[in-house]
């Protein structure tokens, strides 16, 4: 079937190279560069006139016009099969840490390995021979950490296939065929544990679509309570340098419950993610008690790192967060950060000498951008069982500033907005979500209705503070001032949460309905106070008491005594 | 390869055009005109058509002048010779010693792979306590020095460059005023701070291309000596006339631009040149401190953006001194729980006060009352500015933190601080 063309380069511009070909070739195939000894990959993105035009993988120094080319005849693919977890690749799922055995310090180029080790797994057969399958089905399974990991009949292929034969269970090592099927032509198929997927096509093999309705809890609470993300739902996180976007993801990778985590570090510094992989090992995972590496994978595509690289390591996350989801697990794939995705897609809009659209991004950036949130999603399997991809993106707006092409464009698809703001981690109010501008459409883990009634307060909380900033103190009535301080308090106690605090980091859902409700009573109690200065002070004492309790561990003896104290202190003051 | 191609078929900016064959992209050329020998670089292949950029620029250059390809792509000289030397944007000399052609080495080199990178734990020591003390300087750290044209951001870099302690300086300056380079050699002559110092000038007056060549000189060699087990500090001034170089240099490639006429790779071209900061396990390190000056003081201009979302915070140079509020090291943490107990608290401590202290500045311009403890606000904000804040205050960091603590005591009762209490009874100075 793959063309074994060949060709010849004509040209080179920045990581652009013109290929004069024969015979035919595919747009999106793959090809490799001769330079020397080294192999540079790369891919087709445009054909016109018989030259194909390839974006290169790698620096493209050293290229010659007459250089060969050998075209592979395959689209850009990953490889999908148990050993995935706990490991770190580049954007096109190259082993880093087997690369630095390798090659040392530094990234040489040319250098691919095999990005899944031939290791012996524990396989058990579901199916026997006979049956019949099509693309997506399992035909049996390996224990991959504390997961089944299904073995699956690969996702590209088409019609109904029979097993002719299959391997009992047993010790097999990954790359061994285990597996043959035949379709009713006769034409035979070999599969082993890993298969090959194409990763800018979506890997299907579900039964049917579904609504996500489930909360994704992260332990965050403005995101649980206020901004809630659904298991299977899309979120993005705008903001500009320093307001903790990594942070944030980064929080979230540890405590949201979910059961595998792929982070793409997607053209960012790449000290962030050394704290990931430092850090990773030793921390426990909270569900599980093991190892949080165990159920991350890390693909890390940095700023400094070949861009075209760059473009392709979020359809490599996205590519294996839906292999995971096809076993029924919830995966969340944290993307961080599109823009720089997207600023690799205008690079080589550039190059191409395409028309630009605003920024000069190219015209087709909403629909890229689209296509991949459109990824994530909760399916029903053929089994009856669920599985999700959850996507989360960062998103780093030049100065700033939401009204660039790639917010937009994000925008326009998510189902919740976390928007940060400058203000507020300029105030150190973390996390520095602006609870006003942000807004999600998905349900959270508490009622509805209490949550819009806190809501007003902060709103109108903040038109007072607006206008007390004109009117000053004396001229605002003591009732706004009172809803004034109540949006201030809600702020302070809950909105606001410490992450280097070992009890207020991470907040359990019970815990978050309990102290809501102490909340919520407070926000819609009124009380007897004096004057402002009155209530200025209740309202102190009022957060600090609060603040106490949210620093205490629930299995501390001081918790209850807390409460208690907090409880009495105001409803003594109630009307 | 030495073939000689006497047709060059166009000019444009400083981007010449020969035909020729088995040309490799970004080989070094040697052009040969009337105002003498340059070099230039292959920055496009389409068919036989090679595009290369003139580094002294295309000024003078004839339809009829020689190109001669040498094969090898961009290389800087690297041996310990370097040291004490000054070179220009093209590395040849600029100080009248000899030029240096042993051990060649790539400039621009491949990225270090992130899974053999170390989290960064050594601070480095600049005898400045608004680094020292409030934002500590880590080693393998990228940071800015947000400036705007005309504060004293080369002054700064040359103390840095004077007391830092570590073991060789490489000070990449880029469209520097010829004054501003003879302020530097002078004063690093005049400290004994040339002999551990390597040089790459690019004046104002120089060619533009030289000026992106900067950087990449000034990372490679850094980068070997890393490799070394030296601790290196790199100085690049100014980060914005780089990208101004990049801005033209694209221009004139007809590059569709991205904001304010920038490349829309602006964001790659910094980072992989900051990104460049790395501590090597068991060698050295390279750390980067840049000046960008905004423009117009706008951080929101695409340069210091873009920076900013690459580096690990930033330093902002304002009124002649660094700003405490805005100014951040991302890396801070890492280092300053181990120098002494104090650190942390006093910092967090003083700067809260600092912050009040401006909030009373704001209330007595608004002709309010002042209260008891604003008047002693306003005693320690003018106290902290002049003793820690002054860009002349040169004291080690142990020193700057008994300083704090002497400021504290002559301003404030110790319950004021907000200081915990063990920490009062340890550091508080006993007499008074």
């Amino acid at each position: 079937m793959a063309s074994t063309a060949s060709g010849l380069v004509s040209g080179v511009n920045g990581n652009m190279v013109n290929v004069k070909f024969s015979s035919q070739v595919i747009k999106n195939e793959v090809g490799y560069i001769h330079v020397g000894d080294t192999r540079l990959k790369s891919e087709i993105i445009r054909i016109t006139d018989g030259i194909a035009s390839l974006q290169v993988y790698e620096m493209t120094g050293g290229i010659a016009v007459g250089d060969e080319v050998e075209f592979t005849g395959e689209m850009l693919s990953v490889e999908l099969g148990p050993g995935l977890l706990t490991q770190v690749f580049d954007g096109l799922q190259n082993p880093l840490p087997g690369l630095a055995e390798k090659c040392g310090f530094f990234l040489e180029r040319g250098v691919y390995l095999d990005p899944l080790p031939d290791k012996e797994w524990d396989f058990t057969p579901s199916k026997s021979v006979g049956d019949k399958v099509i693309a997506g089905d399992s035909f049996g399974s390996v224990p991959e950490g504390i997961f089944r990991h299904e073995i699956m009949v690969p996702f590209t292929l088409q019609g109904e296939w029979r097993i002719k034969s299959i391997a009992a269970k047993g010790m097999h090592r990954s790359r061994e065929t285990i597996c043959v099927i035949e379709d009713g032509k006769g034409n035979e198929k070999e599969l082993s544990m890993i298969i090959t997927q194409p990763v800018k096509v979506a890997i299907k093999g579900y039964q049917e679509r579904v609504l996500p309705d489930e909360t994704m809890v992260t332990k965050v609470r403005i995101i649980d309570t206020f901004l809630p993300v659904a298991k299977g739902g899309t979120y993005c996180i705008p903001g500009p340098f320093g307001a903790g976007k990594t942070v944030l993801q980064h929080l979230t990778s540890r405590n949201a419950d979910v059961d595998i985590v792929i982070i793409a570090a997607c053209g960012e510094r790449a000290g962030e993610v050394v704290e990931i992989l430092k850090e990773f090992p030793e921390l426990t995972d909270p569900k599980t008690g093991r190892s949080l590496m165990e159920r991350t994978i890390i693909i890390c595509n940095t700023s400094s790192m070949p861009v075209a690289a760059r473009e392709a390591s979020v359809y490599t996350a996205v590519t294996m967060a839906e292999y995971y989801r096809n076993m029924g697990l919830d995966v969340l794939l944290l993307a961080d950060s599109t823009s720089r995705w997207a600023q690799a897609m205008r690079e080589m809009s550039g190059r191409l000498e395409e028309i630009p659209g605003d920024e000069a991004f190219p015209a087709y950036l909403e629909s890229r951008i689209a296509e991949f949130y459109e990824r994530a999603g909760k399916v029903k399997l053929r089994d009856g069982r669920t599985g999700t991809v959850t996507i989360g993106g960062t998103v780093s707006p030049a100065g700033g500033n939401f009204e660039e092409p790639v917010t937009q464009a994000t925008l326009k698809v998510v189902g919740a907005f976390h928007g940060l703001s400058r203000e507020r981690s300029d105030a150190r109010k973390y996390p520095a979500i602006d609870p006003l501008d942000s807004w999600s459409k998905y349900e959270g883990i508490i009622d509805k209705a209490k949550v819009a009634e806190a809501y007003s307060y902060l709103r109108r909380g903040s038109e007072v503070g607006q206008m007390m900033k004109v009117v000053g103190e004396e001229g605002t009535s003591l009732d706004d001032y009172v809803v004034y301080q109540k949006g201030e308090f809600l702020d302070s106690v809950y909105l606001q949460q410490n992450s280097f605090d070992p009890v207020d980091a991470a907040v359990t859902v019970d815990r978050q309905r309990m102290v809501f409700s102490v909340l919520y009573d407070i926000l819609t109690s009124s009380y007897s106070l004096e004057d402002k200065k009155d209530a200025r002070l209740f309202f102190n004492e009022l957060r600090q008491r609060f603040l106490d309790w949210n620093g205490t561990a629930e299995s501390d003896e001081r918790f209850s005594v807390l409460r208690e104290d907090l409880e009495s202190f105001y409803k003594g003051r109630r009307k | 390869m030495q073939k000689v191609y006497t047709k060059i078929e166009s000019i444009v900016g400083n981007v010449i055009t020969v035909r020729a064959e088995g040309v490799r992209n970004n080989d070094l050329a040697e052009i040969t005109t009337s105002r003498g020998k340059g070099y230039a670089n292959v920055i496009k292949l389409d068919g036989d058509k090679v595009s290369l950029q003139v580094f002294q620029g295309a000024m003078g250059v004839s339809t009829g002048d020689s190109v001669r390809f040498l094969g090898v792509p961009m290389r800087v000289s690297f041996s310990d010779n370097l040291l004490g030397r000054i070179f220009d944007g093209a590395g040849r000399p600029r100080d009248n010693g000899p030029e240096l052609t042993e051990n060649m080495i790539e400039i621009g080199g491949p990225s270090v792979n992130p899974s053999r990178r170390i989290l960064p734990n050594k601070m480095i020591r600049t005898g400045i306590p608004m680094i020292d003390v409030f934002n500590t300087l880590v080693e393998s750290q990228k940071l800015p020095i947000f400036s705007i044209s005309g504060e004293p951001y080369n002054q700064l870099l040359a103390r840095i460059a004077m007391q830092a302690e570590v073991d060789i300086i490489v000070l990449g300056g880029m469209g520097l005023k010829y004054d501003d380079y003879l302020f530097f050699r002078n004063t690093l002559e005049s400290s004994g701070a040339l002999s551990r110092t390597i040089m790459f000038i690019h004046t104002a007056s120089d060619p533009t291309v030289e000026c992106t060549l900067v950087p990449d000189l000034s990372l490679a060699v850094a980068e070997r000596f890393a490799l070394q087990g030296k601790k290196v500090l790199v100085l690049l001034t100014d980060m914005t006339n780089f990208c101004d170089s990049l801005k033209e240099t694209a221009i004139t490639m007809e590059q569709v631009p991205s904001n304010r006429g920038y490349p829309g790779d602006l964001y790659s071209a910094l980072a992989s040149r900051y990104e460049k900061a790395v501590s090597f396990e068991g060698a050295g390190s390279v750390t980067i401190l840049g000046v960008t000056t905004m423009p117009g003081d706008d951080v929101t201009h695409p340069v210091p953006d873009n920076t900013g979302y690459i580096t690990e915070g930033q330093y902002y140079l304002k009124n002649g001194h660094i700003e405490p509020f805005g100014s951040l090291s991302r890396l801070k943490q890492n280092v300053n729980k181990d120098t002494r107990s104090d650190h942390r608290a006093l910092m967090d401590g003083m700067i809260k006060l600092y912050s009040a202290y401006k909030d009373s500045l704001e209330k007595r311009s608004m002709g309010f009352m002042m209260s008891d403890w604003d008047e002693k606000l306003l005693r320690y904000g003018a106290e902290f500015e002049s003793r820690m804040m002054d860009l002349s205050v040169n004291i080690p960091l142990e020193e700057a933190l008994d300083e704090g603590w002497k400021i504290l005591s002559e301003c404030f009762e110790p319950n004021e601080t907000g200081l915990r209490t063990e920490l009062i009874e340890q550091y508080w100075p006993k007499e008074r």
